[in-house]
């Protein structure tokens, strides 16, 4: 479906959905180059003299308050974020991928069920669950662990794999897997070499889409976990100090966080399109 | 390469009480070609799928030369198969599609050449063996498909509607080759097919499948001449035999139209059959034939449809409350409303059972039963 011709009136259309959407982001990035003084200037001015101290202090760790110095590891929030991302993504594809197979090809007792309950979990609220989970954890010594984090993150990660790669599995015909079957390789060889290479697309979808959800998740590390596995969503919480909002940092620390899921994002949107209408015909 | 033993095997799926296949044994010779017959959900598709090990076998036994292979996996049973849908691998080229199996079985690189170039002259793939199956017709992915299970050495192969998708000229040329072909290397080989010209112009035997069950098991002469039942009678032959309800009264049979009235009457053999019984009776229409000369004609009606085909004609005609309609291998001159005689040999009748419908003999006056 594409338009004949590209019309002025379209343009400019465009242009006030991008800036309506983009706007945020580029306040942001203009913050996070100001000091706290030129932040809180009102009226606003678009021009400045533009610093690099907010990074600075970020990188180093040294947040220079109005009163003195304190300390702030966001790099270490960094380095969580991305442990905790990226094993979430990858536990969630070594469960799910396997999982999504199943209940794409083959009907079995419970398995409408077991696919909807797994969804379920998406749009249940974390709160409800949080308590008594913060209470378990504490018991079982998995408060304040990569591993709990990463295991209370399937809750996000799992379903969303699992529904999107069925979608995919139940794309390709089963045809091609049981002509290799006849060709004489085993059950699980088709599965890796067939399959799984034919989902592709899928997969890489859900992966990335799983890694974003993930790293956006600021509930459950806040109350499962303390500074030294929070990731940056929690970190940022730190600026919010006694003498002050340290907005210009805020935003430094924003636009570092954000920088690893834009860049996914925009490296690979056609999957994401993809990805995302089809689970959302298949779901 | 080796027989297939169908031993009373049947298939109820999970979650159904029905029999997708309902005790159908059959036995296929070293190096015989059938076809499994019939309509969609007839149960031949699920026959196969056994056969290959794709499905479990609920009752009975599947015989592979002299092994049981029930329990084997897909893999162990060495089959070939070439799927409806075509199932080529999309990220390999035409060639390695066909050549995928020789790959794999390390055979030597100038006899996998050989064999390739071979099956792809026989099919005709020459010029698309560097493209990709996604970019190919449907005609063209079904002959990659039954090049790919045509080059293999197996034991038994197993074609799943091998030429639907295939043009008529085409078609017409690659039956014959693929007949070759079979019959060269002595390839057992399975087709599933709705088509019956085209079991009839590649099988040595043909299985007509209805409901789950197996209705009749014979050579396309068998079929036409003996069909065992009304379905098999109705199925086989085109256009579709002449069926009416029938009884037998006084020396003759009394044939009556759809409203139950008497149409017209056939001579009957003394004891053929009980006086009084009940039957169906069909009537090959390229049995009957069309006499403009009234003289020495079985029956007399008016003709109601004249087409020449270009090189036969079918003539339906209107005997009593009776449609019946008869092929002719020459142009008829009549006109629609003329009165035209219908010649009916003894052995263009069959006598069905009305109440089961299995035949009760075939031809009125000899001796011959039903087979």
């Amino acid at each position: 479906m594409k338009s004949a011709s590209f019309s002025p009136v379209r343009g400019i259309l465009m242009l006030i959905v991008a800036v309506f959407f983009l706007f945020p982001l580029i306040w942001i990035v203009l913050m996070s180059f100001e000091t706290n003084g030129d932040i809180l200037r009102s009226p606003p001015r678009l021009f400045f003299s533009p610093t690099l101290h907010n990074y600075v202090s970020l990188i180093l760790g040294k947040l220079g308050g109005g009163v003195g110095t304190m300390t702030v590891d966001y790099m270490r929030n960094m380095m969580n974020s991305v442990i905790l991302s990226v094993c979430s993504v990858v536990v969630s594809l070594i469960l799910g991928v396997p999982a999504a197979y199943a209940f794409a090809r083959f009907k079995f007792r419970g398995g409408e069920d077991m696919a909807f309950t797994l969804l379920s979990f998406r749009f249940a609220p974390p709160l409800l669950v949080l308590l008594p989970l913060l209470r378990y954890f504490q018991v079982i010594g998995l408060y304040d662990t990569y591993f709990g984090l990463v295991w209370v993150y399937q809750l996000i990660t799992l379903p969303l794999v699992l529904w999107i790669v069925r979608g995919y599995f139940e794309d390709v015909s089963e045809d091609i897997e049981l002509a290799y079957r006849l060709d004489g390789h085993s059950w699980l060889a088709t599965f890796f070499k067939i399959a799984i290479p034919l989902a592709r697309p899928g997969i890489a979808a859900a992966a990335l889409l799983a890694f974003i959800y993930a790293w956006n998740n600021f509930i459950f590390a806040l109350i499962l976990g303390s500074s030294s596995v929070q990731p940056v969503t929690v970190g940022a919480l730190a600026f919010i100090t006694a003498s002050g909002i340290e907005y210009g940092q805020i935003a430094a620390a924003l636009v570092l966080s954000v920088i690893p899921t834009l860049v996914l994002a925009i490296f690979t949107q056609r999957y994401l399109v993809e990805g995302l209408s089809l689970g959302a015909i298949k779901g | 390469m080796a027989t297939l033993d169908l031993d009373d095997i049947s298939k109820i799926y999970p979650g159904s009480r029905d029999r997708a296949v309902d005790h159908v044994s059959m036995k296929i010779e070293d190096g015989e070609i059938i076809a499994l017959l019939g309509s969609s959900g007839c149960g031949k598709t699920s026959t196969l799928r056994m056969v290959a090990g794709f499905e479990s076998v609920t009752e009975g036994t599947v015989k592979l030369g002299d092994r049981i292979v029930n329990n084997l996996k897909p893999a162990e049973r060495n089959i070939a198969m070439a799927f409806e849908g075509y199932a080529l691998y999309p990220p390999l080229k035409v060639r390695d599609n066909i050549a995928f199996s020789l790959l794999r079985d390390r055979t030597p690189r100038a006899e996998i050449d050989k064999r390739v170039g071979e099956i792809s002259d026989m099919l005709e793939l020459g010029p698309m063996m560097e493209r990709y199956p996604p970019g190919l017709s449907g005609g063209q992915q079904q002959r990659v498909s039954l090049a790919r299970a045509l080059i293999r050495k197996a034991a038994i192969y197993l074609l799943d509607e091998p030429m639907s998708q295939l043009e008529p000229q085409l078609r017409a040329l690659l039956r014959a080759r693929i007949k070759d072909h079979l019959i060269a290397n002595k390839m057992t080989t399975v087709i599933v097919t709705h088509d019956q010209t085209e079991a009839i112009a590649l099988a040595d035997r043909i299985a007509v499948m209805d409901n789950g069950l197996l209705q009749q098991f014979g050579t396309p002469e068998d079929l036409r001449e003996r069909p065992s039942n009304l379905f098999v009678a109705s199925f086989i032959g085109e256009p579709p035999m002449n069926l009416f309800s029938a009884e037998v009264a006084g020396g003759v049979l009394q044939v009556f139209d759809n409203e139950g009235a008497a149409a017209f009457t056939l001579p009957l053999r003394q004891g053929a059959l009980p006086p009084g019984s009940r039957v169906m009776i069909g009537m090959r229409p390229h049995k009957l034939r069309v006499s403009e000369d009234l003289a020495g004609a079985t029956l007399r009606g008016r003709v109601v449809t004249n087409h020449w085909l270009g090189d036969h004609s079918h003539v339906g005609v209107q005997v009593g409350g009776c449609f019946l309609i008869a092929v002719a291998g020459r142009h008829v001159v009549a006109p629609v409303g003329a009165e035209v005689g219908i010649i009916a040999p003894e052995d263009a009748v069959h006598v069905f059972d009305v109440a089961n419908g299995q035949a009760i003999r075939h031809g009125l006056h000899d001796q011959a039963t039903a087979a």
